[in-house]
């Protein structure tokens, strides 16, 4: 089996995981799902800090700084807008 | 710097992407909620650690002044957010991921100087799918945030051009696999960008719970593909997942319009904007009954229950926190008080539990469709906030209705159904709202945010 091949299994178990991860979440944490999905996906800040540490010449290195910032602008916004809507739901007693 | 071997780092992504599941996980319940963010917040800390440690990357300067940077900023940005203005966050924050995955894409091809074929084609993908969510998310913002119209941006032969642009992107594409070239790679990413701006912009404001869940479902399949540019099982493992949730949550929310995915896709549904006549007087003219404050705070008052439907004019008028109030007032009255929420309440899916929460509403006390439809019948009074179309009974007996066949609170079963309108303007779908002229329902004229604080006011001088 090629390396492809093998990504391409994780990739569709991956989907059957993600099928079933998300109908299990309730309806009312749906505004946090988002926040929360859109937060890890923040995680192609791994391909930003190949393409910025690379000993690449200073344009490559450009382009990887800027998917760096944008990406780590997004997993700190979205972390810490699901940890506020989060600690908003609550019980009263 | 130590670094490490290929092997430990494939296992310690294998624990992000764990931590990612278990963090999702957590959120079937609004208990393990906060516990199930802290564990993905630790897979992304492991996952990040890891890959400085990476034999590939050897200066560490920018890399940590970029994540600094972003810290800083993202941090200052969530922080500062409204909870009404969530769906802006959000797509902004879509948009970045998109445009993150064009600028890996690019920079991967600019550091292999002898791709392969395989290569080119995951780098197309990469490029293609990001730079429509970056683009797309980014009209989505400016819709959300008023900076664009609302309504849907309809012109002739759209779809054509549409199909037209993608048939010559695919076609860019097939080039730069065949001979690779920057500038072949830039302008299908540039292409994708316009397409990007067509699809969007031709979808109204009230259908963007779908518009932000499918740019979320956009940004994960985007996060995959740049896996497999890079070979990483990690970024397809997340990219998977990401995509299905968004996937989910748009059938969710199309289901609950009982409209197609593809028909929301493809746009130009929501009405024209129509002239505002006075709304009390259109009202009297159709006969409409209205009731002052003083009169529903009187039906409110002496009802064993009371339940409250609040809808995206709610988050219009900020009127959560009022109506947090009265309802606490009328729960020391003993009323009973409930709140009912429609799937697609709001600008994204689960809008109005995240303002409810906001108000210190407790979660035990919000009820999804479903699960209170059957109580409605046997409730004195419905309180309707800013929502319309969701509670219109057309949808179940007008087979001619645009909005016929999506599954509606059933507010009119109730003993008395109070309107709080600010205005005599139809909802999104420019249907009339049936429920007016029944007997049981009385429009209450105001902002919802006023009109709840006089009730609230109201009712406490009347104990």
């Amino acid at each position: 089996m090629s390396e492809a091949t093998v990504i391409l299994y994780i990739f569709v178990l991956a989907c059957f995981i993600g099928y079933w991860v998300v109908w299990g979440v309730t309806p009312s944490l749906h505004t946090p799902l988002i926040a929360l999905t859109n937060a890890i996906s923040g995680i192609i800040i791994v391909g930003a800090l190949l393409i910025a540490g690379s000993d690449s010449e200073g344009g490559v290195e450009a382009v990887g700084f800027v998917a760096l910032l944008l990406a780590s602008i997004n997993i700190f916004g979205g972390f810490v807008v699901t940890h506020r809507m989060l600690a908003m739901f609550r019980k009263n007693k | 710097m130590i670094k490490l071997p290929p092997d430990v780092l494939a296992l310690v992504y294998l624990a992000s992407a764990a931590l990612f599941i278990l963090g999702l996980k957590g959120l079937t319940h609004p208990s393990s909620a906060l516990r199930g963010n802290l564990l993905a917040m630790g897979g992304m800390a492991v996952a990040i650690i890891a890959t400085l440690l990476h034999p590939a990357v050897h200066s560490y300067g920018w890399i940590l002044t970029g994540i600094a940077l972003g810290a800083v900023i993202g941090t200052a940005i969530a922080l500062r957010i409204r909870m009404t203005a969530m769906p802006q966050l959000v797509a902004l924050l879509h948009s970045f991921v998109g445009l993150a995955a064009v600028l890996v894409a690019i920079g991967t091809f600019l550091g292999h100087e002898h791709s392969t074929r395989v290569l080119r084609a995951e780098i197309f993908a990469g490029c293609f799918i990001g730079a429509i969510t970056f683009t797309g998310s980014l009209v989505a913002f400016g819709k959300l945030q008023a900076l664009l119209p609302a309504r849907p941006l309809a012109f002739r032969y759209r779809h054509l051009m549409n199909l037209l642009l993608a048939g010559t992107i695919l076609a860019l594409g097939v080039q730069f696999v065949l001979a690779p070239s920057l500038t072949t790679l830039v302008l299908l990413a540039l292409g994708a960008g316009v397409l990007g701006v067509l699809l969007i912009i031709a979808i109204g404001g009230a259908d963007m719970p779908v518009v932000v869940s499918m740019l979320n479902s956009y940004s994960g399949w985007a996060a995959a593909a740049t896996g497999f540019t890079l070979g990483n099982p990690l970024l397809v493992i997340t990219g998977a997942i990401v995509g299905f949730s968004g996937a989910i949550l748009s059938y969710i929310m199309s289901r609950a319009m009982n409209r197609s995915i593809l028909s929301i896709v493809l746009g130009g549904f929501g009405a024209a904007k129509t002239g505002e006549t006075e709304a009390t007087t259109v009202a009297s003219q159709q006969g409409y009954k209205q009731a002052a404050v003083e009169d529903a705070v009187f039906l409110m008052g002496n009802a064993a229950r009371v339940i409250i439907v609040p809808g995206y004019g709610m988050a219009v008028a900020q009127a959560q926190h009022a109506l947090k109030e009265l309802a606490e007032v009328l729960e020391r009255k003993g009323v009973e008080v409930k709140f009912a929420i429609h799937p697609v309440a709001g600008r994204m899916p689960g809008h109005m539990n995240v303002l409810l929460a906001e108000a210190d509403v407790s979660y035990d006390q919000v009820f999804e469709m479903d699960e209170i439809n059957p109580e409605f019948a046997s409730t004195d009074v419905a309180l309707v906030v800013g929502a319309n179309d969701v509670t219109n009974p057309a949808a179940k007996t007008q087979s001619s209705s645009p909005i016929y066949g999506m599954p509606i609170l059933d507010v009119g079963k109730a003993r008395n159904v109070l309107f709080v309108k600010r205005s005599m303007k139809p909802g999104y779908s420019g249907v009339e709202n049936q429920l007016f002229a029944q007997d049981n329902c009385m429009l209450v004229f105001g902002d919802a945010k006023k009109v709840c604080e006089q009730m609230a006011a109201e009712l406490k001088t009347a104990a």
